[in-house]
């Protein structure tokens, strides 16, 4: 289907726009260590492990943040995003091509954050995996339409926590229930909820953000 | 293939386009004149689709693939090579042939040989040829030229020249220009906007 | 126009009535509530008042998918209207919430109010929307961004209820109880007609300000077309 190959060209170009400027990932990388590392200097020594776990969630809100803040700097600057839209292509592709990039970043993010928070707090279970690896789809999903629009604003950079962290509560909620709770099959059931109806609704709703 | 009628456009509280009729039949070329900020660049982005308009109405008979937009911007990705960024929009546009197309293309406007550099090394004048590598890359039939002489030198010029004369009549070309003296005696209409 | 002016001021006294109305059986008619006394006849405000929140967030919404189905542009206007009254009445929930939660227990912030915790995620989201509306310049862009952002809105509100109860297992907040009235026919009648009264406060709001921007945007039309 030539849908998938549209997305699929896109996808390549934003892996070779990363592997040249090198800049998003390793930032998010560094961000998330240091963010932990600042953790462990904030939580007093009677806080329970369940704190800590909170927090580590915080950490890959903030860096996914940091993440999606990139994600649409490279259209937005020399306005190659209009290039795209004219293109035949549905652009819901865009939006897809860019969440699976953003998944990408996210996923290598964690591959170093889970190690480093098992190093420095308390070890990683089954269900935290699970848990942010359906987060992450949320995330991205919900993030790249929002990155859309901020880069489509005159507030920029600043716009883009105010929508995204409003919206992304629930997924903090089953992340750390998930994580915390006995019984983590319903969280991570809700987070399933959660990264479908919001990634159909992105997916859906990604031409109104891009064209007029 | 193009019809305007009553056609507005503001942006915030200033009005750019008011009250636009025009039409475009297949074939035509049609240039637009007017000083800075009378709403040249405007118009072809309504006639591209980028913008919609704000009064009146807009129509163009032609798929968004069958049309080529060259902007101010050259619509290419600065950390990209030139080869990298016509390929993206071949697969994009579903260019049949695409080596073949790019390679063609990039020959004719003298770009071969730096296609594997990056595109923020072009100058102003090799950027401005990529955008018209890019515009003519998958043949459309409609052609929406935004200034396309600025930044460029005359041999450059002289490119622009070859690819009006040739599409004139074969495909239909709307032509924005602040220097219009080139273009003039191919236009079998013209708009001017204040 | 004299029609629609006639409404208008039939809908304003209307809401008026039953506005008056309400308060007054809420203040002196119902029943006095058995646990909480005098106090408990905030409900009676508080929650008509979130349920018509809900209602504004809700007719929002629709006329944001109005507008990306059929690109017309005065369903920006309405959708916008809508959201705006939205946000006052959520702040108004917060603010009635706060004050019941302090006459009943002493505290102006409890998160054990599942509504409440609700509201001020909602109150957040909406906030951000002004936001978003104020740093984009006005036309198609901005009617579809604030669009799409308003249906994210209701998409929200379901699923923020639902993390909210689920948070209650691992968050133990200190709990209040307070037992939901179990409402008689009396207190049903007293709530039902301020229920129809916040209703019709935000309908002849609603009205009243959409015909307002309407008139700006006319006069702006007839003052360009004279230039």
């Amino acid at each position: 289907m030539t849908y998938f190959a549209d997305v699929a060209a896109l996808a390549r170009k934003d892996i070779l726009l990363e592997l040249r400027s090198r800049d998003t990932l390793p930032a998010m990388l560094l961000f998330v260590v240091s963010a932990l590392v600042v953790f462990h200097f904030s939580l007093p020594s009677d806080a329970s492990a369940t704190a800590s776990t909170g927090l580590l969630w915080i950490a890959l809100l903030f860096t996914a943040l940091l993440g999606l803040g990139r994600a649409f700097t490279a259209e937005r600057e020399q306005r190659v995003l209009d290039g795209l839209v004219l293109a035949p292509c549905d652009r819901s592709a865009i939006w897809l091509a860019k969440t699976l990039g953003v998944l990408v970043f996210l996923g290598i993010a964690e591959a170093v954050a889970l190690p480093a928070y098992a190093l420095f707090f308390e070890p990683v279970g089954w269900e935290l995996v699970a848990a942010v690896l359906l987060a992450d789809l949320g995330l991205a999903a919900v993030g790249t339409l929002l990155a859309a629009m901020a880069a489509a604003s005159r507030a920029r950079e600043l716009l883009l926590p105010l929508l995204f962290l409003p919206l992304v509560i629930p997924v903090v909620v089953g992340g750390v229930g998930a994580t915390v709770v006995d019984d983590p099959g319903r969280y991570l059931g809700f987070l399933a909820l959660y990264d479908l109806i919001f990634a159909i609704l992105s997916w859906a709703s990604f031409e109104y953000v891009v064209a007029e | 293939m193009i019809q305007a009628r009553g056609l507005g456009r503001r942006f915030g509280s200033k009005r750019v386009i008011r009250g636009l009729d025009l039409e475009v039949r297949a074939g035509e070329l049609l240039l637009v004149t007017g000083p800075n900020g009378s709403g040249k660049s405007t118009l072809l982005a309504l006639m591209a689709g980028l913008l919609a308009p704000t009064e009146g109405e807009i129509e163009v008979d032609l798929p968004r693939g069958r049309m080529g937009y060259l902007a101010h911007e050259p619509l290419v990705y600065k950390e990209l090579t030139a080869l990298e960024n016509l390929d993206l929009y071949g697969r994009l546009y579903h260019v049949v042939e695409r080596r073949e197309t790019i390679g063609a293309l990039l020959e004719r406007f003298g770009l071969w040989e730096v296609r594997h550099q990056s595109v923020g090394s072009f100058s102003r004048g090799m950027q401005q040829r990529l955008a018209l590598c890019r515009v003519l890359l998958h043949g459309p039939e409609l052609l929406l030229f935004d200034e396309p002489y600025s930044g460029l030198d005359a041999s450059a010029r002289t490119l622009v020249d070859d690819v009006l004369a040739e599409a004139t009549g074969a495909k239909t070309l709307v032509v924005a220009s602040h220097e219009p003296e080139h273009v003039r005696p191919l236009a079998t209409q013209a708009l001017a906007l204040a | 126009m004299s029609l629609r002016n006639n409404r208008a001021v039939l809908l304003a006294a209307a809401a008026a009535v039953l506005l008056v109305a309400g308060l007054a059986l809420a203040l002196f008619w119902a029943p006095e509530d058995a646990d909480q006394g005098f106090s408990q006849r905030i409900f009676y405000i508080h929650v008509p008042i979130a349920l018509t929140a809900y209602a504004c967030f809700g007719w929002g919404a629709w006329k944001a998918l109005r507008l990306l189905w059929t690109r017309e542009s005065r369903y920006d206007l309405e959708s916008y209207t809508a959201v705006h009254m939205g946000v006052i009445f959520g702040i108004l929930t917060l603010v009635t919430g706060s004050i019941w939660a302090k006459i009943s227990w002493g505290v102006w912030w409890t998160w054990s109010e599942r509504q409440l915790t609700l509201f001020l995620v909602l109150f957040l989201f909406y906030c951000a929307y002004f936001m978003l509306r104020f740093s984009v310049e006005a036309g198609p862009r901005r009617a579809n961004l604030s669009a799409v952002y308003a249906l994210f809105g209701v998409a929200l509100i379901p699923v923020s209820f639902l993390a909210i109860r689920l948070a209650e297992n691992f968050i133990h907040p200190v709990v209040f109880t307070r037992d939901g009235p179990q409402m008689s026919g009396s207190m049903f009648f007293v709530f039902c007609v301020c229920l129809a009264a916040m209703l019709g406060l935000f309908a002849s709001l609603y009205t009243n300000e959409l015909t307002g921007k309407r008139l700006d945007a006319r006069l702006r039309e007839l003052r360009e077309a004279l230039e």
